[in-house]
């Protein structure tokens, strides 16, 4: 069956046609040819998808397009603004923090959404003190960003180019 | 050699990096083939072995949107001339459980995929063969391994050595299948033009793939264009043809559209390959002072029942340690599994597993320091050819890393290190990888301004060739960076072999400098100025080193680590490890870094994690997702000292480059199996080290 939605995408609106089955994934990569989300999986395992949904990072393929209603949907690629990259993107590029480059844009996204978390001060798993500000520490990025695979394991790479931006928006000493 | 040191083995940035990580470099779906793209979903077997006795499509066929359903009994005829998975649809009969038994192109995913569901078969089953052991009367020699080796190898008198060594071990060590699950799903998308086929696709060499495309369909290299410029990992898997290539191709001649064929991740566990499983006997004699007498490394794999796929397991054995009595030996058995392909590594990986756990048996039985063992049995020739080393530096990388790592006074005592409930250790392991050149061609042109473009069919699965290819060139043309353009990944340009064993840069390197060269001296014939209209030069390089019969070509490596085993749960984790490379020429060093690091990280994972799951009754990979099939993740990976050596080699190529690839996962595993030893106590000889395996 197919349904009329509007997909609010990197700041530009976009009305378009889709199948109720259409997952946000689908409809970013197939009907509006906005490729910067990756599909590895398809089954919410691999996070290449991830995209920030008003600020949260999901899997895309996880969401069906039709339940997205007014939300922001956020890509790597607009994460970068007036055509500047965003910091991640260069901390990400200057740490050589992917090879194949695949997984890197739900990388991205994924560190982005770690960052604000952060800043809002969501324990994760590795926390020690639930109630303290939270400081993103190697393990605490490791933790955070486990959910995004990499095949060619730049994870060590991954970790300072994280750490970085987050030195440098005081979520880290 | 006459190229300058400018840019080469400097740390420069990756080129397609900024592209990369904004998501807009185009892999293979996400290029525009110029028209309104329909796509293929695939019915797959639900047996291993036997025949269709019935396919009805016509549910799948009466969905709305749906433009055809390809089946053994409409599918355009191939070339006889296909083998192994290759001829897909063009018999009734099923070799292996996921073999595609049919096809639905419809105007979008989701209407293709549910009408998968309209397709109805059923089949006559036998009882599938599917268990490989050590003791099947079945098994056989292949006629060669992987690579051109032989397959076995035998030299002087094992059995009467090993009888009469003061120490022996004998051990028999178990790999399971793993899968190479680059993160990028194998995608093809298909147009023809007339009698004219493009294909947008991800894989490791776009020649390659041609070859076969132009085999399937009988068409000359003029009408099949592969391009695949960003290619999202490959490991082994993307190095050749698989049926899903040839299928989107069929596909898109029937239905007269554009075709993407993007298989889904369970569907790679069965139709793109998959490292054999092995069982591998190890029996090693030393004297009383730890030197080797005899070796011999007996390998039992598996290959399809349609395809001899023969891993070169214990071809690493060959070149490794000194010893007067030596033997190889492979033995396969054809079971009914889809064909086997390569992965990072194939032969080394599995191998060195069990050698080098072998030699760190031996070491704890002579009560000797590993990294010392090893240092005792350095070969100062290759001991199986007889030929020099054209560079060997592994005791320099023991050295080197046993400093780095703060090996010095370890204690050899195994299972006595406790930190809470961790119980403490740590392992060795060496590395080896062969060194090779492939033949590649080249086109370099400059225009009247000074601009460069150099053309030739190398692909950057992830490697850094954008990248390191263009410092290369600037080198040897002698011009900067930014004088020079790039063009790779289209089997329009001049051919290169893909990626894989390692011999990229070696072979795509070697060909540039070589057809740098040709142009530099037409210009400086000139005048040192380029003509009003340009100039274009062909070269490259005609196949292997002009060297290689004389030497033997090795890069060589070392990795250390720190494991801790969990005593209540049997959880296992790698702290901190330290690895040291000698590879010859490293032409980037950032991107160097990457490519150790991800193998080393990627053997990591095969000790902790990697294990395709079949199931002996059904037949199938169980674990078909990355959810049952585990790889490392973020948190599975510590603190990772990374370095290697200068090392000069004069007669591996044009570069002096081994070739950096593989090396970087072969040895690890077994470094961690051997961390686990000394921390536990406990000798896990089948990977991978789950927890369960602390309480058997």
């Amino acid at each position: 069956m197919d349904t009329e939605i509007t997909l609010r995408v990197d700041g530009a609106a976009h009305p378009l046609t889709v199948d109720t089955r259409t997952t946000l994934l689908d409809a970013l990569r197939e009907r509006l040819r906005n490729t910067s989300p990756k599909k590895g999986c398809d089954h919410g395992q691999c996070g290449a998808c991830t995209v920030l949904l008003d600020g949260r990072r999901v899997n895309s393929c996880l969401v069906l397009a039709v339940t997205v209603g007014d939300a922001e949907v956020t890509t790597s690629n607009g994460l970068a603004t007036d055509g500047q990259p965003h910091p991640l993107h260069r901390s990400f590029v200057r740490r050589d923090a992917f090879q194949c480059g695949y997984c890197t844009p739900g990388q991205i996204c994924s560190a982005a959404g770690v960052l604000e978390e952060a800043r809002a001060g969501w324990p994760s798993a590795v926390t020690a003190d639930l109630t303290a500000a939270v400081e993103l520490t190697d393990t605490e990025i490791r933790e955070r960003m486990s959910g995004n695979l990499c095949r060619c394991a730049a994870y060590a790479h991954i970790v300072p180019a994280v750490a970085d931006v987050a030195a440098a928006e005081g979520v880290r000493r | 050699m006459t190229t300058i040191d400018r840019v080469l083995g400097a740390g420069i940035e990756r080129i397609d990096g900024p592209a990369k990580v904004r998501g807009s470099a185009p892999y293979a779906f996400e290029q525009d083939p110029g028209e309104p793209i329909t796509h293929l979903a695939l019915v797959q077997s639900t047996i291993n072995r036997g025949r269709i006795t019935r396919l009805d499509p016509s549910a799948a066929e009466a969905t709305p949107g749906v433009l055809a359903v390809l089946t053994p009994a409409n599918a355009p005829r191939l070339s006889g001339e296909l083998t192994a998975d290759l001829p897909v649809l063009q018999s009734l009969d099923v070799h292996y459980q996921g073999q595609v038994v049919a096809a639905v192109v419809a105007e979008t995913s989701e209407i293709a995929r549910a009408a998968v569901g309209g397709v109805r078969v059923e089949y006559a089953a036998e009882e599938p063969d599917v268990t490989l052991r050590a003791d099947r009367p079945d098994l056989y020699a292949p006629a060669q391994v992987m690579a051109g080796f032989a397959t076995d190898s035998v030299i002087g008198d094992v059995d009467g050595a090993l009888s009469t060594a003061a120490v022996t071990v004998d051990a028999t060590y178990e790999t399971p299948a793993q899968h190479n699950n680059p993160i990028e799903m194998h995608t093809s998308m298909a147009r023809w033009d007339g009698d004219s086929l493009t294909l947008w696709d991800a894989n490791q060499g776009p020649h390659t793939i041609q070859r076969d495309l132009m085999t399937a369909f009988g068409l000359t290299a003029g009408q099949v264009r592969v391009i695949s410029p960003y290619v999202g990992g490959g490991f082994g898997s993307k190095a050749f043809a698989h049926p899903h290539q040839i299928l989107a191709a069929m596909a898109a001649r029937v239905v007269g559209r554009t075709v993407v064929l993007e298989l889904t991740r369970q569907q790679m566990f069965s139709l793109v390959g998959h490292r054999t499983p092995t069982i591998q006997r190890v029996r090693l004699g030393a004297d009383s002072e730890g030197r080797l007498t005899a070796i011999s490394h007996e390998v039992v794999e598996h290959t399809a029942r349609i395809a001899e796929f023969a891993e070169q397991t214990a071809t690493a054995t060959r070149v490794m340690y000194a010893a007067p009595h030596r033997r190889t030996t492979h033995r396969l058995a054809r079971l009914d599994v889809p064909p086997p392909t390569i992965m990072r590594a194939p032969g080394e990986t599995p191998g060195m597993f069990a050698l080098e756990s072998a030699m760190d048996e031996l070491a704890h039985t002579l009560g000797i320091d590993p990294v010392e063992l090893r240092i005792r049995n350095e070969p100062p020739r290759d001991p199986e050819r007889d030929v020099p080393w054209s560079s060997r530096s592994l005791v320099e990388c023991l050295r080197t890393g046993a400093e780095r790592f703060g090996w010095a006074g370890r204690d050899l005592r195994p299972g006595v290190r406790t930190d809470g409930r961790w119980l403490v250790g740590t392992g060795v392991a060496a590395a080896t990888y062969p060194s090779r050149r492939r033949k590649a061609d080249c086109r370099i042109s400059v225009d009247g301004r000074g601009r460069y473009l150099v053309e030739i069919d190398g692909s950057d699965i992830g490697t850094g060739t954008w990248t390191a290819l263009t410092q290369i060139a600037a080198d040897a043309l002698h011009v900067g960076l930014g004088e020079v353009e790039l063009r790779i990944g289209d089997s329009r340009l001049p051919f290169a072999g893909g990626a894989g064993g390692s011999t990229g840069l070696a072979s795509w390197g070697s060909a540039v400098v070589l057809t740098a060269r040709q142009l530099r001296a037409r210009l400086e014939s000139l005048g040192g100025q380029p003509p009003p209209d340009g100039l274009t030069v062909d070269g490259g390089v005609p196949g292997p080193s002009p060297h290689a019969e004389q030497y033997s070509m090795h890069s060589f490596g070392a990795h250390f680590v720190e494991v801790r085993v969990d005593a209540d749960t049997g959880e296992v984790r790698v702290p901190r490890a330290t690895s040291v490379y000698a590879a010859g020429t490293i032409a980037n060093a950032t991107t160097a870094r990457s490519q150790f690091l991800g193998g080393f990280c990627m053997g990591l994972s095969m000790a902790l994690h990697e294990e395709s799951l079949q199931d002996e009754h059904f037949g199938h990979f169980v674990n078909h997702d990355l959810a049952g099939y585990h790889i490392a993740t973020n948190a599975d990976v510590g603190e990772i000292d990374i370095s290697w050596l200068d090392e000069e080699d004069p007669w591996v190529n044009e570069l002096g480059l081994k070739g950096i690839g593989e090396i970087g996962i072969v040895g690890a595993a077994a470094a961690v199996a051997n961390g686990y030893w000394h921390a536990t106590g406990r000798r896990i000889r089948d990977l991978p080290l789950t927890p369960d395996k602390f309480f058997r």
